[in-house]
């Protein structure tokens, strides 16, 4: 991938999730979203080293993961609005968006739960000779997570082509580091036996270059590797954290980590005239995305119950028949 | 016909699952080895790719088989006690269970949660003896519990073809009952009871183990009250129509459950009746008390629910609402 596409895919989800925060604050988003602001270059180094029939688990901060893997931003505006013309249908939100035509098995709103899908899938892939590869992201909140270990055993046990994605931004919710995690994060692979690399995650092109490493091992029966990008978020956990006046971390560290914005740090590199006709591109692709967003029709309050069974069977009501 | 073992009846199942369908494999602890009995003979037969030994890593091989099924497989996952669930309940009632409703419709996660040997195993204390079906059912998940040879081969069959979670619960109990079993045996569709045997007066409803002691006391009251012996072999979804139809004839309901009392099977059946069926008398439960299972086996017992205290519901019932 070019440095003009990486560059284009990390403005895209900057103003995706700019945007977000205004339909949150216009309450045309109900509840909250995690927004991926300051790590965009993970999610598109990464998903830029994979192909189209690789697949990927994400996390509760999943809006950039996806969008970095190719999913339509109308119908992810459309889901996160709760439309029938939402990726999933209006069911999922912003937690739970998925694609998995796209190999994107879903946003989860529980820390590192989709490390074991990944798991799975790549275990599948390797049966089948296919040399597909799984992708997990999970934070540093993740690895503290029993279930993650006990996936990352067994892809170095097995051999299996996954790779680890730890977006290490410094905090779990509000929790730093350095009081949530003993010894270093990258060293825990090591234990494994399991190839491991910490990786500047505000640079996308390191992080292209080491998941290109990673992706290729996985590829060639190497088996797993970990990545853990050092990267940083610029908004707060969740949408509602800014009026909850918190104090976990000072404007001074925020500021610093803005001095090296992914997203700046990548423009700076094009040509003024060509990052400008993208920004303004950008700009229209997003206010018509936004706008099939909204003319989709709201759920009929009377299918609530279905897609709950793949069978086709339906929940029981809540009142009697 | 031939006579087969409950537990040869559900390895069976799965061997010709597994024989029919090449996407169908086999997870678990110690499942080459066959330490529970059903996979054996399955190692040998379809290879390491079709039958894997886990780590002793419950919540991730309950989330590896999901993301199997994800990528186009069907899963059997064991697990060798029923506690064991538990450990899994985030990635079946949170994740692979949801997962249809979360994605809209895109996913379908064609999983079985097997646990041969569910409920109290005579001396294996608090943390192996537990039967907690409830809790899933309660989650919404598909529930089995079958209750002859016949059954568990019928439901293993379309546990393993349903596009959805399912959760199988084969009391350890139930696991040497002997039965018929068919040359060409048939899938039995979940969501479908049975009818055990036909009675005029009392309904019982019993799943699993209990439906053979359920049938013991139907015939040790025989002279006294006629019974019927209602198997719903899913608890969910719950065949409420034969239910329905039963009541209909006797109009006199006891719940015979060996789960917890509080928020049980039972509780839900003995709800459903009182507010939706024309009975006649109060419905009665004989259910397990919300304790955990004491090790020596007069506690054990005490704790479980028992013939004598179904045999007095019964009787309870039956005196209740004229003829």
């Amino acid at each position: 991938m070019s440095v003009v596409d990486l560059y284009r895919t990390m403005r895209t989800i900057r103003r995706f999730e700019e945007r977000v925060v205004d339909l949150v604050n216009a309450n045309e988003i109900a509840g909250v979203t995690h927004e991926y602001v300051g790590q965009e270059a993970v999610a598109v180094g990464v998903c830029a080293a994979l192909h189209a029939d690789d697949v990927i688990t994400s996390t509760h901060r999943g809006h950039g993961h996806l969008i970095a893997k190719g999913a339509d931003l109308g119908r992810m505006f459309a889901e996160l609005l709760g439309r029938v013309d939402g990726l999933n249908r209006g069911r999922g939100g912003s937690m739970h968006v998925a694609d998995l035509a796209l190999g994107i098995y879903g946003a989860n709103g529980i820390v590192a739960a989709g490390a074991p899908f990944a798991a799975g899938a790549a275990w599948s892939f390797s049966v089948d000779g296919s040399g597909r590869v799984a992708v997990t992201f999970f934070g540093d909140g993740g690895v503290n997570q029993g279930v993650l270990h006990e996936a990352m055993n067994l892809a170095a046990l097995w051999t299996l082509p996954l790779v680890f994605v730890c977006e290490n931004n410094g905090y779990a919710v509000t929790l730093p580091q350095e009081r949530s995690t003993a010894g270093s994060v990258v060293d825990r692979a090591a234990a494994y036996g399991m190839a491991a690399e910490q990786v500047d995650g505000m640079d996308v092109e390191a992080v292209l270059d080491a998941a290109t490493r990673a992706v290729e091992r996985a590829r060639a029966g190497g088996g797993p590797t970990f990545l853990e990008c050092r990267t940083y978020r610029f908004f707060g956990h969740h949408t509602a954290e800014r009026t909850m006046k918190l104090s976990y971390r000072t404007d001074d560290e925020i500021e610093r980590w803005r001095e090296r914005d992914p997203v700046a740090t990548s423009g700076a590199r094009l040509d003024p005239d060509v990052r400008a006709a993208i920004d303004t591109e950008l700009e229209s692709l997003l206010d018509a995305a936004i706008a099939f967003a909204r003319q989709s029709p709201r759920p009929d309050p009377a299918d609530a119950l279905e897609f709950v069974y793949a069978s086709g069977a339906l929940p029981r009501r809540g009142v009697a028949r | 016909m031939s006579a087969i073992r409950y537990l040869p009846a559900m390895g069976k199942a799965l061997r010709d699952e597994m024989a029919a369908d090449p996407t169908v494999f086999v997870v678990g602890e110690d499942v080459r080895a066959s330490l529970r009995g059903v996979t054996k003979g399955l190692f040998e037969e379809f290879g390491p790719e079709r039958v894997l030994d886990m780590p002793i890593s419950e919540q991730m091989f309950t989330g590896f088989a999901t993301g199997a099924a994800l990528a186009g497989r069907r899963c059997v996952v064991e697990y060798q006690i029923p506690s064991l669930l538990y450990l899994a309940f985030e990635q079946i009632a949170n994740q692979a269970q949801k997962l249809r409703l979360m994605t809209g419709g895109q996913a379908a996660v064609p999983v079985v949660y097997l646990v041969p040997g569910s409920g109290a195993r005579l001396g294996l204390a608090a943390q192996h003896s537990d039967h907690p079906y409830s809790l899933f059912a309660h989650a919404g998940v598909k529930t089995v519990l079958p209750s002859t040879p016949a059954d568990a081969y019928g439901l293993m069959v379309s546990a393993i073809r349903d596009d959805d979670p399912v959760l199988y619960l084969a009391p350890a109990a139930v696991l040497p009952v002997r039965g018929e079993l068919p040359e060409r045996p048939e899938a039995v569709p979940i969501g479908s009871a049975r009818i055990h045997r036909e009675g005029t007066d009392v309904t019982v409803v019993a799943a699993g183990h209990l439906v053979h002691e359920a049938l013991a006391v139907a015939d040790e009251l025989a002279d006294e009250v006629s019974v019927e012996v209602f198997d719903p072999r899913t608890l969910y979804p719950f065949d409420w129509e034969l239910l329905a139809a039963s009541l209909a004839r006797t109009r006199r309901l006891v719940a015979f459950d060996d789960a917890n009392r509080t928020c049980g099977l039972a509780a839900e059946v003995v709800a459903t009746a009182a507010e939706e069926l024309p009975l006649v008398a109060r419905p009665r439960r004989v259910t397990r008390a919300d304790a955990p299972i004491a090790f020596a086996v007069e506690l054990e017992r005490a704790v479980l629910p028992s013939r004598e205290q179904l045999a007095a519901a019964v009787r309870a019932a039956a005196s209740e609402g004229g003829s």
